[in-house]
């Protein structure tokens, strides 16, 4: 019997490590004290919507080594980027700011301004998916397809990489226009809006590094 | 968004009545999924043993032709897919992690329990992605669980590569995101759904493992899903990132264009070093934890332990070329590489000395539990001694894919990291189902296990300085490696040993389920939180009062007190003791 192995009691030993006398550790532990405090600090989101960025953030920067590597050796020939690629970039520039503009009234107690924002927000990102398609178009149009040559390889790839992640953050904003829309937020506690906007300024910021790589380099 | 989710789950907590299919299927308890996970990755190690025993049949007697050389090959390229991807990086996070993380921090689920759920439902489409390319026109994968480009990269050149590198990768995307999800939980959960009074510098060892084991993951992950995506391309769309050019195959140019084949490597050993480690670290965790247990007395250099931790997570970023040593790299790169690599072996070392002066002088119960921690410092110390060899560049361009690179990593990684599990199962067991496993039973299996493990991947060394490569489907083709047969003989032999004893493991498994004794709370004497919950814990863990933390949890042998351990809820001041002796 496993029990049987525990009976003998071994020699005493000075304590030591944290918790032992004198050595001054604290703990606190993360939980708010209290039996009626909320289970789980807004940080969570925040650290997780944090933590989903990282990844998102490596996954791109191993395109990106890829593509610098790519672009040393023999047979890289740089395709003419579409126009339109300008102009979405402005789409999604202004999404941002149509974003953190909701955000302001939100804090301003103007919930219905607040919608309106975020209303514009879900347009202009979805006119910016509808953009990254009609370049799409445009290069194949040309006769400019995925396995044409590296830079058009890399340049689909990136793009659809982003886009995909895009589309991601649509869906995350859909919820949080019908929780708008169902007044869960206030002036004061709107964490699902905030880490929203966190994610979608990060997409915004994710387009703006990869269409200078595209465009430049 | 988060903390309102989280509140619900936390009142969905109170008992309430649960349908089947919510309960056993799309269950949202933690403990739940672990179970799920549990049956889920040992079935595949199941598969990935068979395959094992497959090719030590071949190898052992390859003239006798079992297996075709293309056979030969899948067979060894899915042993090792599904150890590596299937079974051990999913058990240890998987099982382990959702089974122990609430119950080790007193928490009472996971922060996310949904996003828990989807972590479990993605891996199985990857599981049943793999099994299914088993039966792929042209059989499964067979370019190595490495999967180098160009073989992988092109279609034509080499068998299983029709469909089944194209399901590989779809299989392998499928576990990774799983784990993304599970990562991101153990994240949060950890940073912030501690009990009252669990600081950090309280956690279990166990905790920590898996806490930077998430880190881990979440960094290195995304850039094997990068490489994944760019290789499915390749199959499938024409692109050639990783297809050289001029490539011939069968006198025809397979593309007119040029990529990079080594920037697969590059990629994927980015990723894959950082994954040995994300399969060893947890591991250490769990070993710890068990060793300070049955040795009754504090796990030594507690801090140390969790610096270390840190530091082989954190080194495990920068080597990644050792495994490249002999792709051409520039010689000055390469000194880089093998000078970080012998860094880690620091780290590596503070752990092993931390466990052999915990065991110093100690009052050892050998548990089973035990038995299987203390086997997994010697097969650890074992390996780690043939990684240096392997660090020095010189000492590696000659043994580079050879049988010597097989025995280090069946030591340092396979061998130790199925030891922490056998460990962790022989120890949590109670917990989980409620019933203890049977101790004799146990030990048979340990040390059948220990002298199989041995046997089997000692003599690999040897084979390995023969110049015997691994992957190889006969030796006869060699003249040098005429004395490699009986060799590979005694090893085929050695591994039926060590397979058939894991059927005690899994006959002690099925019969304790069902026939073993009651389980009380704290069966070993133990201090982490998880022994205060009833065994098996209820749903929600803890009943109305959640645990509140007074100490770390290696309070064992500590002079003056009635029992040889202290659990972490013991207040600082018993009380009705006279105040004064010990201050928090
Ligand atoms: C003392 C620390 C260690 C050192 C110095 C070290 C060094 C090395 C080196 C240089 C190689 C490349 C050999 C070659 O391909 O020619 C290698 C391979 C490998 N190591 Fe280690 N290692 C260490 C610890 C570990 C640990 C802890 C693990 C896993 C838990 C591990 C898992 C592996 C694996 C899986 C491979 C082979 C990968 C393959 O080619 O399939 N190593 N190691
Ligand atoms: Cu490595």
């Amino acid at each position: 019997m496993p029990t049987e192995l525990l009976k003998e009691k071994p020699a005493a030993r000075p304590r030591r490590g944290p918790g032992a006398p004198g050595r001054g550790y604290g703990g606190d532990g993360a939980r708010p004290r209290g039996p009626e405090s909320p289970v789980v600090a807004p940080l969570t989101a925040f650290i997780a919507v944090g933590a989903v960025l990282a990844a998102v953030a490596m996954l791109f920067v191993a395109f990106t080594t890829a593509y610098l590597a790519r672009r040393q050796e023999a047979g890289w020939t740089p395709i003419a980027l579409p126009a339109v690629l300008w102009l979405n970039t402005a789409v999604l520039l202004a999404s941002s700011g149509t974003f953190e503009w909701a955000r302001a009234r939100l804090v301003r107690a103007d919930p219905a301004g607040a919608r309106h924002g975020l209303g514009w927000t879900a347009g202009l990102g979805a006119a910016f998916v509808i953009g990254q398609l009609a370049a799409w178009r445009q290069l194949a149009a040309q006769g400019v397809y995925l396995a044409s040559n590296p830079h058009s390889s890399f340049f689909y790839l990136l793009t659809g990489a982003h886009g995909l992640h895009l589309l991601g953050g649509l869906v995350a904003l859909a919820v949080v226009i019908v929780r708008a829309h169902r007044n869960r937020y206030t002036p004061a506690a709107h964490t699902g809006l905030a880490v929203c906007a966190l994610y979608w300024h990060f997409m915004d910021a994710l387009w703006l590094y990869l269409f200078a790589l595209l465009f430049w380099l | 968004m988060g903390a309102v989710a989280v509140r619900e789950a936390a009142a969905a907590h109170e008992a309430h009545d649960e349908s089947f299919i919510r309960h056993y299927i799309f269950s949202l308890d933690h403990k739940t999924i672990g179970k799920q996970y549990f049956w889920t990755t040992m079935f595949m190690g199941l598969v990935g043993g068979s395959l094992a025993m497959l090719m030590r049949r071949h190898l052992g007697w390859p003239e006798q032709g079992v297996l075709d050389p293309a056979q030969y090959l899948q067979a060894a390229t899915m042993h090792g897919t599904v150890m590596i991807f299937f079974f051990l990086t999913v058990i240890l996070t998987g099982a382990f992690g959702n089974f122990l993380i609430p119950l080790m921090i007193g928490a009472r689920d996971m922060a996310y329990p949904f996003l828990n759920m989807m972590s479990f439902w993605t891996l199985v489409p990857g599981v049943l992605t793999i099994l299914a390319s088993f039966f792929a026109p042209d059989g499964p994968a067979g370019n190595g669980w490495t999967s180098y480009a160009p073989l992988a990269a092109v279609a034509k050149l080499s068998t299983g590569a029709q469909w089944g590198q194209t399901l590989w990768a779809i299989a392998i995307l499928f576990v990774l995101i799983s784990s993304l999800f599970g990562g991101l939980n153990f994240l949060t959960t950890i940073i912030n759904m501690r009990a009252r009074g669990l600081s950090m510098g309280r956690l279990p060892l166990t905790i920590w493992g898996i806490f930077i084991t998430a880190i881990l993951a979440l960094l290195s992950f995304p850039v094997l899903m990068a490489a994944l995506g760019m290789l499915i391309l390749d199959r499938t769309a024409g692109t050639s990132f990783f297809v050289p050019p001029g490539l011939l195959v069968g006198g025809q140019l397979v593309r007119d264009r040029s990529g990079d084949a080594l920037l697969w490597q590059h990629l994927f050993w980015f990723f894959g070093h950082p994954e040995v480690y994300i399969l060893i670290l947890t591991p250490m965790g769990i070993v710890s934890d068990v060793i300070s247990t049955f040795a009754r007395k504090p796990i030594f250099g507690y801090k140390a332990m969790v610096l270390s931790l840190a530091a082989i997570g954190f080194l495990s970023f920068l080597v990644w070329g050792h495994h490249m040593f002999v792709s051409g790299m520039h010689p000055l790169l390469g000194g880089a590489f093998m000078a970080a690599t012998m860094i880690i072996a620091i780290p590596s070392a503070i752990k092993t000395f931390n466990w052999c002066t915990t065991l110093w002088q100690a009052r050892i119960h050998f548990t089973t539990a035990m038995l299987f921690a203390i086997g997994f410092v010697s097969l650890f110390v074992t390996g780690g001694l043939s990684g240096i060899f392997l660090a020095s560049a010189p000492v590696d361009i000659y043994l580079h894919d050879t049988y010597f690179v097989i025995a280090h990593f069946h030591f340092v990684m396979a061998s130790a990291a199925l030891f922490s599990i056998f460990a962790g199962t022989y120890y949590w067991f109670p917990k989980m189902f409620g019933r203890m496993m049977n101790e004799t039973l146990g030990k048979i299996h340990f040390v059948a296990t220990f002298l199989g493990i041995y046997a089997t991947f000692f003599p690999m060394h040897f084979l390995g300085t023969m110049g015997n490569s691994r992957r190889l489907y006969s030796e006869s083709f060699y003249p040098f490696l005429a004395k490699a047969p009986p060799i590979d003989v005694f090893i085929s032999i050695s591994a039926f040993v060590l397979g058939a004893a894991q059927i005690v493991f899994i006959v002690n498994v099925f019969y304790s389920l069902v026939r073993g004794p009651r389980a009380e709370r704290n069966p070993w004497h133990a201090n982490t939180l998880e022994w205060q919950a009833d065994s098996p814990p209820p749903h929600g863990n803890w009943g109305p009062e959640e645990p509140v933390v007074y100490r770390w949890p290696y309070d064992y042998s500590v002079p003056g007190a009635a029992e040889d351990y202290i659990p972490q809820t013991m207040p600082a001041v018993p009380a009705g003791a006279p105040a004064g002796g010990e201050g928090e």
